[in-house]
């Protein structure tokens, strides 16, 4: 029988990819996969043809029949035909090496793992060793792309020359901010690129154990990771004997329970030992003291998924792409009011205009762009004025923002920034961890100078009461939740002044 | 919708005793409580404390440090709705009022007929898709007050399909 893929990526299935898997299975032989991430597309099928897969989207169950009617099998024209997917633009302008399989290949299967070149990293990582891997990854210019960008290279030497009895892998699968669904899209479409990371960086520091802390609000994920799990296992990528090596490395998933805060990593290793998630002070270190009190990589699950390509193609191939200290590609994840929402993964460099404008064709409502937020909860609103900024750390730190892990929200001319201020306010109110007074009063406080402002009382003073706070909760915070909030709610009043106007003077305005 | 038991001490020591023996259990033990009975019962905590060698106050520290954790029995149906903000900038707000007031109920309330269960969470990573809710860990997306709606009237419904799926 043909082969239909079918992803049962969760934004898949929250379009209907179920129905249309059960109705389309008595006429071909299914393969769930993960999403290519061409959201507005979904559910995308793709037929396999004597002429390579051709695509159809958005596909409803209800459209079977006349599909059927009208030649799926055989890919023929239909109004919901796509063509090849890797013609679509949106795919056809990507760069996908962290993604290369993310929606082709079946998640569970090693061989289709293998046969779309995964392993080879793993393979070359065990015949290079410790030194070569760190070699490989310090020269790739690999950061970390969890938010704060630090280099990969260096973070795994530190562990590496840490002495200790025990080590750990810690993969950052908490992704907790708005607008960001990369690490979910992989373990649900590309999990082995994941453990070959992880298995990797084993080698490299000399770890045995790897954790991998998966919030709970992805259910989805959690469960094809653990079957991938049991399938690495299986095989003898991971156990006593890595692929026949002399490398022991097995890994287990931990969920998360609903903290915004666990995505912090010493706050996370708090929770995997059991604990309210409250930040730790450093020093130390979790390099040097993490996880049990032992040296511990923690790693962003796309920092860890980026390893296998680097290994397999090497350090300079990932080098070339990218602009100044920003090597190799990002998985961006545009969100929001968009009207081509997805993932894209480009080299860094390309510019949020291009994102929203260009490659996301403007919102979803048909109305203005107004803003932007990027990098999630803690990141900044940027107006179209500043949509030439390039997607690199620095040139986001530069304007007063943050690139995150790479989630783009758009909204648009109905979006009121003095809410969205406030909302800021509330959100760390409500997640922050209580370790230390300026996030954990600022952010109430916050929220209630915030009240007042759209309320339009004493509408200056309490400007300038917020902007008094924000400096304190970026001064006094332990950490980036705190110090990082002021962020949205600077960038708003900054560049949308007039939504923090008494409410009879904003209609003139 | 899960079909929960009703708490007894012997189950729930039978479960916290399954999950114990590995390097921090706590989380792993809760999750396993709240998957058989629905919510954690305050009369799980003195339990896992003395497995865990823990005082009592340190879990239930724990368990109303994560918002995850319940600590009442939940309805028949649960919907936990995106209020971030990617599913905010499609209008997740007035969704949010809607089926508040659809329910007669505020965030975190069960309807009257202990049919629906509300609860708000911070982003399902379905941002391209928003607004996004999990209803009974069924991902909905694009939603609107009627695409809503059909979905909670489905909801008993679902359930058979998915247990005679299984
Ligand atoms: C409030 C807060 C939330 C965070 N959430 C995440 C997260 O969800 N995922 C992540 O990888 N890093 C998150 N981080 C960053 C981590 O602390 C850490 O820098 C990262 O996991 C390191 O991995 P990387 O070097 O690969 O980026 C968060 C930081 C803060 C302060
Ligand atoms: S800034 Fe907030 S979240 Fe961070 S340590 Fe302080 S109280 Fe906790
Ligand atoms: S913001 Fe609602 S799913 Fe991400």
């Amino acid at each position: 029988m043909t082969r239909i893929f079918v992803p049962r990526d969760a934004a898949a299935l929250a379009l209907g990819s179920d129905e249309v898997a059960v109705a389309l299975a008595p006429h071909a032989t299914i393969v769930r996969t993960g999403s290519r991430g061409l959201f507005w597309l979904e559910p995308m099928i793709e037929v396999e043809t004597p002429a390579g897969r051709i695509a159809y989207g958005p596909v409803e169950a209800s459209d079977i029949p006349g599909l059927l009617a009208a030649g799926l099998l055989d890919g023929a024209a239909h109004p919901k035909r796509l063509g090849p997917p890797e013609q679509i633009p949106f795919l056809a302008r990507q760069t996908r090496l962290t993604f290369a399989r993310c929606g082709v290949v079946d998640p569970l299967s090693l061989e289709d793992y293998r046969a779309h070149g995964g392993i080879k990293g793993l393979e070359r990582a065990i015949e290079v060793g410790p030194v070569g891997i760190l070699d490989e990854v310090t020269r790739s210019g690999l950061r970390g792309r969890g938010g704060a960008g630090f280099p990969t290279g260096i973070k795994w030497k530190t562990t590496a020359d840490a002495a200790s009895d025990r080590k750990y892998i810690v993969c950052n699968a908490d992704e907790g901010d708005s607008g960001t669904y990369a690490d979910r899209m992989l373990m649900e479409g590309d999990p082995f690129v994941l453990i070959e990371g992880m298995a990797i960086n084993g080698i490299a520091v000399g770890a045995t154990k790897g954790y991998v802390y998966t919030r709970s609000e992805y259910p989805h994920a959690v469960a094809a990771f653990d079957a991938a799990l049991a399938v690495a296992r299986a095989a003898g990528v991971l156990g006593s004997s890595v692929l026949g090596s002399r490398y022991t490395f097995d890994i287990e998933q931990r969920v998360g329970a609903g903290a915004y805060i666990c995505g912090e990593e010493t706050s996370l290793l708090e929770s995997l030992e059991g604990r309210r998630g409250q930040v730790r002070a450093k020093p130390p270190l979790p390099a040097h003291k993490g996880l049990f009190q032992r040296p511990t990589v923690v790693n962003n699950l796309i920092t860890l998924a980026s390893i296998p390509v680097i290994m397999s193609e090497g350090a300079q191939a990932y080098h070339d792409f990218g602009m100044g200290r920003s090597r190799g590609t990002m998985p961006i994840q545009l969100a929001g009011n968009l009207r081509f929402a997805g993932l894209f993964e480009a080299g860094f460099g390309v510019t949020l205009g291009e994102l929203v404008n260009d490659i996301g064709g403007g919102t979803r409502s048909g109305r203005p762009v107004r803003a932007v937020q990027v990098g999630g909860p803690l990141g900044a609103y940027f107006p179209p004025a500043l949509f030439d900024t390039q997607f690199d750390y620095e040139a986001f730190a530069a304007r007063g923002g943050l690139m995150g892990h790479g989630g783009v929200v758009v909204f648009d001319e109905t979006v009121d920034l003095a809410k969205q201020a406030r909302f800021a306010m509330e959100f760390a109110a409500i997640e922050s961890c209580g370790k230390c007074t300026p996030c954990r009063i600022g952010s109430v406080r916050g929220q209630e100078v915030m009240d007042k402002i759209i309320a339009g009382q004493a509408v200056e003073a309490n400007i300038t009461l917020l902007r008094d706070l924000c400096e304190t909760m970026k001064f006094g915070s332990l950490c980036a939740l705190g110090g990082f909030i002021p962020l949205p709610v600077l960038s708003a009043l900054t560049h949308f002044p007039e939504d923090f106007l008494p409410p009879v003077h904003r209609a003139a305005a | 919708m899960p079909a929960y038991e009703p708490w007894t001490e012997v189950r729930g020591t039978e479960i916290i005793a399954a999950h114990a023996d590995q390097e921090g259990a706590t989380l792993p033990i809760l999750h396993a409580l709240q998957e058989t009975f629905g919510y954690v019962a305050p009369e799980a905590v003195p339990l896992v404390a003395a497995r865990l060698n823990l005082s009592r106050a340190e879990v239930h520290g724990i368990v109303t440090f994560y918002h995850e954790f319940r600590r009442h029995p939940p309805g028949r149906h649960v919907l936990r709705l995106c209020r971030a903000e990617a599913c905010q900038s499609v209008g997740a707000e007035a969704l949010g009022v809607h089926i508040c007031e659809r329910l007669g109920i505020d965030w975190h309330g069960t309807s009257a007929d202990g049919n629906v269960t509300l609860e708000p969470v911070y982003c399902l990573g379905l941002c391209a898709t928003g607004p996004a809710a999990l209803l009974d860990g069924k991902p909905l997306g694009r939603l609107d007050a009627d695409r809503l709606d059909a979905a909670l009237e489905r909801a008993p419904l679902e359930r058979t399909f998915l247990e005679r799926t299984r």
